[in-house]
């Protein structure tokens, strides 16, 4: 009884107001110039948010300028996980009028747009604020974001902790004004708008990125040295690093060039530091040489590839899934290697610091690819417990190697010892041409053959530690979404919904792509009726991959190269 | 007592008569002078018939890529500055090859020898010219005669303010020697740039070619004396003077991390309570 009256309230209540009454998931769009702080804003209200206790979803979109221009910074919201952001906004803040004329159409029915009150702009769902009221013009931004995180009922106490955690507590005091300005301005409105439902006992949870969170995954993953040449999206990992390298006690160069960046990072991880290079394709193209230089002196060092469009320059600030081809191949001569592609934040965590391991225990060059999108996109998580995680220690035992020691040593894992110079009286020689056994040049061709099997012999181990693609969903689906990387949410909440349509629908996802293993997944493959795959590239790259490794060959592909990400409606409308 | 002996004899790739000779046999003594071991120290080289020469004595060696044995050895040193690192190539791969390397690396000053085999020509691909080479100078690849400027690696690295520039030829044993052991020295990046003659492949800067125009400096010479320097480096016809052209006292690269104040980077412990410190950040 008591059920069914709740029932038929809340349907009164959305016939009188228009729209749902409980609001499973609020999407909101920052939209404005760069340079108007969006993504500070962006960034502070997500906090909130988050404080409070839902989980989101943000992502940002922005032009190739420092100045002007349109970008947005839009966080999807909900109590529970939320796995992709969305195209249509619940909430608009314009924080200038291009927005409004940009944006309007993506509004829901009940969507609302907040923005300044002097551009006279009528309609119901229109909320004009008297800004000039509130502050200084620099401060807008924080009193629009006020109002929308009073609308959807963030407490205002929440907030201005988070503005102070940002600011510190002298720079907050003019947003704090501005912020209690807008929450009273608020509250003289009779806006009527559902809030989201009060979360009673919030978890701890940070807020992060994918780049923040590959930075954090190579720090507790050992990493001492890291070179880099400044380049969309990656700089972002070397930012993030340079920030805690005086804490942590870590050399980050910023070389002149990429081809500078990769040979600095083989030297560090030959004298005994575990290293990285973040890059992107254009960047990466330049260090393609040193990847072979890597695997032929077995120096371990870690790749990341945030990807972008391309070819060369493409869309410098959008994103796609274009380099898996590349990095598969890239440099010359045969070794091998493995490739992540992580599909959360948290994996982006976890996946590097497997890249870490792996480069270490096979000497060699490992690969992480994220993208444009990824590397902008925040999202909450758990806590990551960094008391127990192992870290990487490049120092092998120079006592227990036997004299003379070989560098080189052929071994039936492929594996030699690794020894760092001038920790001992053992000489360490590595060198780029063939050698023989103790690292030095050789034309002997008869031990060319056995260098090359002893470098692929380590392929084997790398091929047993491959970890399988994530499978959920029905055995037998008629549907079955592939993806890989970033893709992953999108899938998935995309398979969500089309299962509360009773759709048999499962998805399979790559958070590595190489070394590829049939066995893990081919079952999958025969036993779905539609096997999709889904990709933000215009050539199928990872179904071009399945089909050379496994011969299935997949006729159906959702492929998105606009420079936008992939959602759970683009995919939906597409099927 | 560490020895010349302690460094090896090895048969090598180069030519009867090659300049590369000589040049491995005072880079040894240099060593030795300086009471080097051979675990000590890191010689990092690119490609070439001078690339070769590490492989022929006693040493940690990294062996790289053509041009880029500038930034393996930037990685190397700020890794573990207590090695003795040592950049040995030829004119091809430093100063063609790496040029921008070559650049970046005065600018750092990071404490590296830099030890560029200078015999105008490249050798191992058969004759081409090289950055150093003369203009006029007519190869298989140039049968006009070189058209391009060459490269004075000298000039470039005074006036950028290196920190240690030197030139040296093989002919002069004794004064290389002393060149390198002030060289190997020096807190800082040394560039010695050392003449020597490449005997297949060219054919106009033989050694009765240097030997007739290699002086070394005065003793009353400055290397302090920056304009002096400049113009010293000019020189080159007649008299092509060697030695240690200019040096200052510039910090080395290494002194700015506050990471390597601890001691070298390699072997330092990941501090798991300061990270979860900076994860709480993220809350």
């Amino acid at each position: 009884m008591k059920r069914e009256r709740r029932v038929k309230q809340k349907r009164r209540r959305e016939k009188r107001t228009g729209h749902p009454a409980e609001r499973k998931f609020v999407n909101i769009l920052i939209g404005g110039e760069a340079g108007q702080g969006l993504q500070t804003v962006g960034s502070i209200f997500a906090k909130s948010l988050v404080r409070s206790g839902f989980s989101i979803y943000a992502t940002q979109t922005y032009e190739s300028r420092v100045r002007g221009g349109h970008n947005t910074f839009s966080i999807r919201v909900g109590p529970e996980k939320v796995l992709a952001g969305q195209e249509a906004i619940d909430i608009l803040i314009a924080l200038d009028e291009e927005t409004i004329d940009l944006h309007q159409k993506e509004l829901t029915k009940s969507g609302l747009i907040i923005g300044d009150g002097e551009w006279k702009r009528k309609g119901k769902n229109w909320i004009g604020l008297p800004l000039k009221e509130f502050g200084e013009k620099t401060y807008w931004n924080t009193a629009c974001m006020g109002v929308a995180a009073g609308l959807i009922g963030l407490d205002e106490q929440v907030v201005a902790k988070a503005i102070e955690d940002t600011f510190g507590k002298e720079r907050s005091k003019e947003n704090w004004k501005v912020l209690e300005a807008s929450y009273h301005w608020l509250k003289e409105q009779s806006l009527d708008w559902e809030k989201l439902a009060d979360i009673p006992r919030p978890a701890k949870r940070l807020v992060m990125n994918a780049h923040e969170a590959v930075a954090l995954g190579a720090i507790s993953a050992g990493l001492k040295f890291c070179a880099f040449y400044p380049m969309s999206p990656s700089t972002s990992i070397a930012q993030a690093l340079i920030d805690r390298a005086k804490d942590m006690d870590l050399v980050i160069e910023q070389a002149e060039d990429e081809i500078a960046a990769i040979n600095m990072a083989i030297g560090a991880s030959y004298a005994g530091a575990p290293s990285m290079v973040p890059t992107s394709g254009g960047g990466f193209g330049l260090m393609v040489e040193a990847v072979s230089l890597a695997a032929i002196t077995e120096t371990p060092v870690v790749i990341v590839i945030g990807q972008r469009s391309g070819p060369a320059t493409g869309l410098a600030t959008r994103t796609e899934q274009r380099e898996l081809g590349f990095v598969l191949n890239a440099g010359h001569g045969e070794f091998p290697r493995a490739v992540f592609a992580p599909g959360t934040i948290e994996e982006c965590f976890h996946l590097t610091r497997k890249a870490f391991e792996l480069a270490e225990k096979y000497q060699g060059p490992m690969f992480v690819l994220t993208d444009h999108f990824f590397a902008d996109s925040y999202r909450d998580i758990k806590p990551m417990d960094v008391s127990k995680l192992s870290f990487v220690r490049p120092q092998g035992d120079p006592s227990s190697v036997k004299t003379p020691y070989l560098r080189y040593r052929i071994t039936r894992n492929g594996i030699s010892p690794r020894l760092l110079p001038g920790l001992s009286k053992h000489l360490v020689v590595a060198d780029s041409h063939e050698h023989t056994e103790n690292g030095h040049l050789t034309e002997n061709l008869s031990v060319r053959p056995k260098m090359v099997d002893k470098r692929l012999r380590k392929g084997d181990g790398i091929r047993s530690e491959a970890i399988p693609p994530n499978f959920q969903g029905d055995r037998k689906a008629d549907v079955l979404l592939i993806s890989w990387g970033s893709t992953k949410g999108a899938a998935e909440e995309a398979a969500i919904q089309l299962r509360s349509r009773k759709k048999r629908v499962a998805t399979l996802h790559f958070s590595q792509v190489w070394p590829m293993v049939p066995d893990q997944f081919v079952k999958h493959l025969e036993q779905s009726k539609r096997v999709i795959c889904v990709e933000s590239n215009a050539t199928g790259q990872l179904a071009q991959l399945i089909r050379k490794e496994t011969g299935f060959f997949i006729g159906k592909r959702i492929s998105r190269y606009d420079g936008l990400s992939i959602t759970p409606q683009y995919i939906l409308s597409r099927l | 007592m560490v020895d010349t002996k302690d460094y090896g004899e090895y048969k090598t790739a180069w030519c009867p008569g090659c300049g590369n000779f000589p040049l491995l046999k005072a880079v040894k003594q240099a060593l030795v002078k300086r009471g080097l071991e051979p675990h000590q120290v890191l010689f990092i080289a690119g490609i070439g018939q001078a690339a070769k020469a590490p492989h022929y004595l006693n040493a940690n060696l990294f062996n790289g890529l053509h041009g880029r044995c500038l930034p393996v050895a930037t990685g190397a040193k700020l890794v573990n500055p207590d090695l003795v690192v040592i950049a040995e190539s030829g004119d091809g791969c430093m100063y063609s090859e790496g040029g921008n390397h070559f650049l970046a690396a005065i600018r750092r000053n990071v404490d590296i020898t830099l030890l560029a085999h200078n015999n105008q020509v490249y050798g191992l691909t058969k004759g081409q010219a090289s950055p150093t080479s003369d203009e006029g100078f007519t190869t298989k690849a140039q049968p006009e005669g070189v058209a391009l400027a060459p490269f004075n690696p000298l000039a470039v690295a005074i006036a950028m303010h290196a920190g240690f520039v030197a030139r040296g030829y093989v002919g002069l044993e004794d004064h290389l020697v002393d060149v390198l052991v002030q060289a190997i020295g020096h807190r800082g990046l040394s560039l010695v740039d050392i003449l020597q003659p490449c005997v297949s492949f060219n054919r106009v800067n033989t050694y009765q070619w240097y030997k007739d125009r290699c002086k070394p400096l005065p003793s009353s010479y400055d290397p302090t004396d920056w304009e002096a320097a400049i113009r010293f480096s000019q020189q080159w016809g007649d008299e092509i003077p060697v030695g240690v052209i200019y040096r200052n006292e510039r910090p080395p690269f290494e002194d700015h991390f506050s990471a390597l104040r601890k001691g070298p980077l390699v072997g330092q412990e990941l501090e798991r309570g300061r990270l979860a410190k900076i994860i709480e950040t993220y809350t």
